[in-house]
């Protein structure tokens, strides 16, 4: 008698007192199998096993992220609810044993006993070949790297067998942190140069297929768009042992099924699913939800100020009083989210990012001010999104256009499709617009560089330029790494305050990370790439 | 019976020429850039160029025209990007188990509509008749992936007699080693009963939901062609010969009802490899429908154009192994052929 005919005969009876713990009871090594076993469902996976790939989408840094291991790591803190949330400041080894920072280097000593799945062990030489690769296959890789200041294959130098420097280009407070995300991951690069080629010198075709880590899981089997199935490394020196032994993912695209799956104690863990179904999950208390805000993160409406109306200052103020915060908060977020909204009109600035405006809805001070700018009957708009998101996206733009009919702005929504949305960004033509930015690093000058700076890059979906702004900005980033605090504070606060008088985009919340998971699963972690961290998680 | 096969595969060529042309074409005018797609949510402007050069979307379009069908001549589908394997091996590994699925979906739904079909034309007005009116009618006004969820719903999820919908295979179940790529065969190849039944039960839900949108067609082709056939001449002779109502329904009605059932039946296999894409979403059935959907939605060329392409090789086979049944059902058809 096997699993499915042993559901059949006790799913009448099990119907009551159906725990998490209910059908796999069949014979003991499968049960033991599956107390050992994490069973993720989720909508997307891996498209490529190595973050350094081409076009590795975000499924793949979860697989990057528990199969190699960095140099260092963060240590973890009580976040939200007790939750353990990553500390940005206090960093633990992972390769290294100790980290040495010096004026203008950083000195990591390797662990001895660390090796690599295929059993050869770690050394000086397959760390700067790893951070080699990073600063240079171009993409996104390159691109995280630069947003640390490491740009260049000679800051990486090899002193002995397990001792490695790290040199910085110029001072600049994000170098370190910038070594404990995903992208500087250590590789086997004997291995991967034995499977490179001269048009790949790399390695990428090899490791998008398998890992080549160190780290405390490797995938043995991948089907791309249905599972991944990944198994413990016995060997893993990196931390504690992990508990689980088996990690089995699986692509589960209709979000209604996962739930059922989760529902049914079949799938462990789930995330991506609509807010609705998190919040009703989360009432009735049969599963655990956990809701966090991202870390650095705002959703917003953003307006283009190159072109009119939204040139002028005072339409964009119309702007944010005009949005309809709180029904967007309760309609289309079901509470899952901060408000960035209506602070209080004595608040003081604060040192820090995300944090409210003090804007608030109120139509008539909307009126009066488009009124002043010239627009007293309003005028004709697009407001745009990523129908990627489209579950948070659409109602969101719906109670926009409504609000903004009240005082006589047509809007017409444009639905963009995801594989268009970065294309159109970067056109940067949109006239208004809803988007979420999230920087990984979570730093206010970090987020402003991005999203506020003259330099225009992507994110600066506005095409906001102004002199002071960047003045500030480029103070915050200097005062940063020098370590003069009072001139950061002031740079900080001075382009938190700018940024809300002017409100080239009016932020609307941050959102919450949402997971899903069955009660007898422990260990969940917020990490700054809002990927689960299989490491720290038991069952049981 | 061999010319006129070599004959239609002759007629063929054309339209895969113009299949190619078109899909490649179509893909290409499709809205989205890949190179920023894949280039991530993080890139500069210069990190979207290098993914473009890397990708070779840089070239001029007849360049990329030529280089896809050099390629094609070769066997190489192209990579796909957001799966980051070979089309090719990528649609050989999907397409049995969408092929096996939609066979089985076919077979249900032949089982229920044909005895369904002929009994209503032999009793016109009668339950039975509206029974089979019904049945039909409900099957195809439901959308299938409605039907889908419905049926997890209540079979899964409120019951708990059928499997949780995870695919082919229940997640501690491996796959037996590929002989055909269809599951149900290869498990008793293998004499593993066990990974049977777990491949029968994923199976069962997801079939049935694609037999109940194809039953209409079936039945009722089978039901109108029955009632043509049965008022004609030949069969009023056989019956005032005193045959026995079943020869009579059987042996002589039947047999030339079969026709326009046979032709029904090939459109319907090649609707429901098109219903199979949201079949495939609801029961995470690792298929081609899905494949080819999830890349088009990230305007991933390759895949879209091996999708296809196959399934234009698909049609064009399913068309020529419709009309060697012809022949083999009606002898008349083989001499005109």
């Amino acid at each position: 008698m096997k699993r499915r005919d042993f559901l059949k005969s006790v799913s009448g009876l099990a119907a009551g007192a159906a725990l998490p713990a209910m059908p796999q009871v069949v014979s003991s090594a499968k049960a033991d199998a599956r107390s050992e076993t994490l069973l993720i469902v989720s909508e997307g996976g891996p498209n490529n096993l190595d973050i350094h790939g081409v076009g590795t989408n975000v499924p793949g840094y979860e697989v990057s992220w528990n199969c190699y291991d960095r140099l260092i790591s963060h240590e973890m803190k009580s976040g939200p609810g007790g939750v353990p949330y990553y500390d940005r400041d206090k960093f633990k080894g992972e390769l290294a044993d100790d980290m040495k920072i010096d004026d203008m280097s950083v000195t990591f000593k390797l662990k001895k006993n660390a090796k690599f799945h295929d059993g050869a062990p770690v050394t000086a030489k397959d760390v700067k070949w790893s951070l080699d690769r990073a600063v240079s296959v171009g993409g996104f890789p390159t691109f995280q790297m630069s947003a640390g200041s490491l740009t260049k294959a000679e800051q990486f130098v090899v002193i002995d067998d397990s001792t490695v420097r790290v040199d910085f280009a110029k001072k600049d407070r994000l170098t370190i942190p910038d070594l404990a995300v995903i992208v500087p991951c250590v590789v086997n690069s004997e291995l991967v140069k034995k499977n490179a080629s001269e048009k790949d010198p790399w390695g990428l075709e090899f490791t998008k297929q398998q890992t080549a880590g160190s780290g405390a899981y490797k995938v043995t089997k991948w089907t791309a768009g249905t599972e991944v199935v990944m198994e413990r490394n016995e060997d893993w020196v990196g931390g504690p042992l992990p508990k689980i032994k088996r990690v089995i993912w699986r692509m589960v695209p209709q979000a209604g099924n996962r739930r059922a799956l989760l529902e049914r104690g079949d799938a462990d863990i789930s995330y991506e699913l609509p807010f609705k179904d998190f919040q009703e999950m989360k009432a009735n208390g049969k599963l655990n939800v956990v809701s966090l805000p991202f870390s650095n993160g705002i959703q917003y409406i953003g307006m283009n100020v190159t072109k009119p109306p939204f040139d002028n200052p005072k339409v964009r103020q119309a702007m944010a009083y005009a949005l309809p915060y709180q029904k967007i908060m309760d309609a289309v977020l079901f509470g899952l989210g901060n408000p960035m909204f209506g602070a209080a009109k004595d608040k003081a600035t604060e040192v820090a990012w995300p944090q409210p405006h003090k804007y608030n809805t109120d139509m008539e001070k909307a009126k009066a001010l488009l009124a002043e700018a010239g627009y007293a009957n309003g005028f004709e708009t697009t407001i745009s999104f990523d129908l990627n998101f489209a579950g948070v996206n659409e109602p969101l733009c719906v109670l926009v256009q409504e609000s903004l009919a009240q005082l006589g702005i047509k809007t017409t929504i444009n639905k963009v499709p995801g594989a268009n949305w970065r294309t159109e960004l970067n056109k940067k033509e949109m006239p208004l617009f809803t988007n979420v930015f999230s920087g990984w690093l979570d730093y206010p000058e970090y987020f402003f560089y991005w999203c506020y700076h003259g330099n225009n890059s992507v994110f600066n979906t506005m095409s906001y330029k102004s002199a002071e702004m960047d003045k500030l900005i480029d103070g915050a980033r200097t005062a940063a790494a020098t370590g003069d605090k009072a001139a950061y504070d002031a740079d900080v606060k001075g382009f938190v305050d700018l940024a809300y008088a002017d409100v080239p985009r009016i932020p609307l919340y941050q959102p919450f990370v949402n997971v899903a998971m069955q009660k007898n699963i422990s260990g969940y972690q917020y990490w700054f790439h809002r990927r689960l961290d299989y490491r720290a998680m038991a069952k049981g | 019976m061999l010319t006129m096969i070599g004959k239609r595969l002759m007629f063929a060529i054309p339209s895969l020429i113009g299949v190619v042309i078109v899909t490649f074409l179509l893909t290409r005018a499709l809205p989205g850039d890949p190179a920023a797609y894949f280039a991530g949510p993080a890139a500069t402007k210069e990190a979207v160029e290098q993914i473009r050069k890397k990708l070779g979307l840089d070239k001029p379009l007849i360049e990329q025209f030529f280089r896809y069908t050099n390629d094609l001549a070769h066997g190489d589908f192209g990579n796909s990007l957001t799966t980051g394997q070979p089309v090719a091996a990528e649609i050989r590994n999907r397409l049995p188990a969408s092929a096996e699925l939609t066979l089985l979906g076919l077979i249900v739904s032949i089982v229920i509509a044909i005895p369904l079909g002929v009994l209503a034309a032999t009793r016109p007005g009668s339950w039975i008749d509206h029974l089979c009116r019904i049945t039909t009618t409900a099957g195809v006004s439901l959308p299938v992936f409605f039907t889908g969820l419905v049926l997890v719903y209540v079979f899964y999820f409120r019951l708990g007699w059928s499997p949780a919908p995870l695919g082919r295979l229940d997640v501690f179940y491996s796959a037996p080693p590929t002989v055909t790529g269809f599951y149900l065969i290869d498990t008793l190849i293998a004499r593993d009963v066990e990974t049977f039944r777990s491949a029968l039960s994923q199976l069962i839900l997801p079939a049935t939901t694609l037999a109940i949108f194809s039953l209409a067609p079936i039945a009722r082709m089978t039901r109108a062609s029955m009632l043509a056939v049965l008022a004609s001449e030949f069969v009023r002779t056989a019956r005032a010969s005193g045959l026995s109502p079943s020869t009579v329904i059987v042996t002589y009605a039947f047999r030339n009802a079969m026709l326009p059932v046979i032709t029904t039946l090939s459109m319907v296999f090649s609707f429901l490899l098109g219903a199979n894409v949201l079949v495939e979403k609801v029961f995470a059935w690792p298929g081609i429908g899905s494949y080819a959907v999830e890349a088009l939605i990230s305007s991933d060329f390759a895949p879209v154009q091996g999708f296809v392409l196959t399934m234009a090789v698909m049609y064009v086979l399913l068309n020529l192994v419709i009309d060697i049944l012809y022949g083999v059902i009606d002898p008349r058809v083989r001499l005109e052929g």
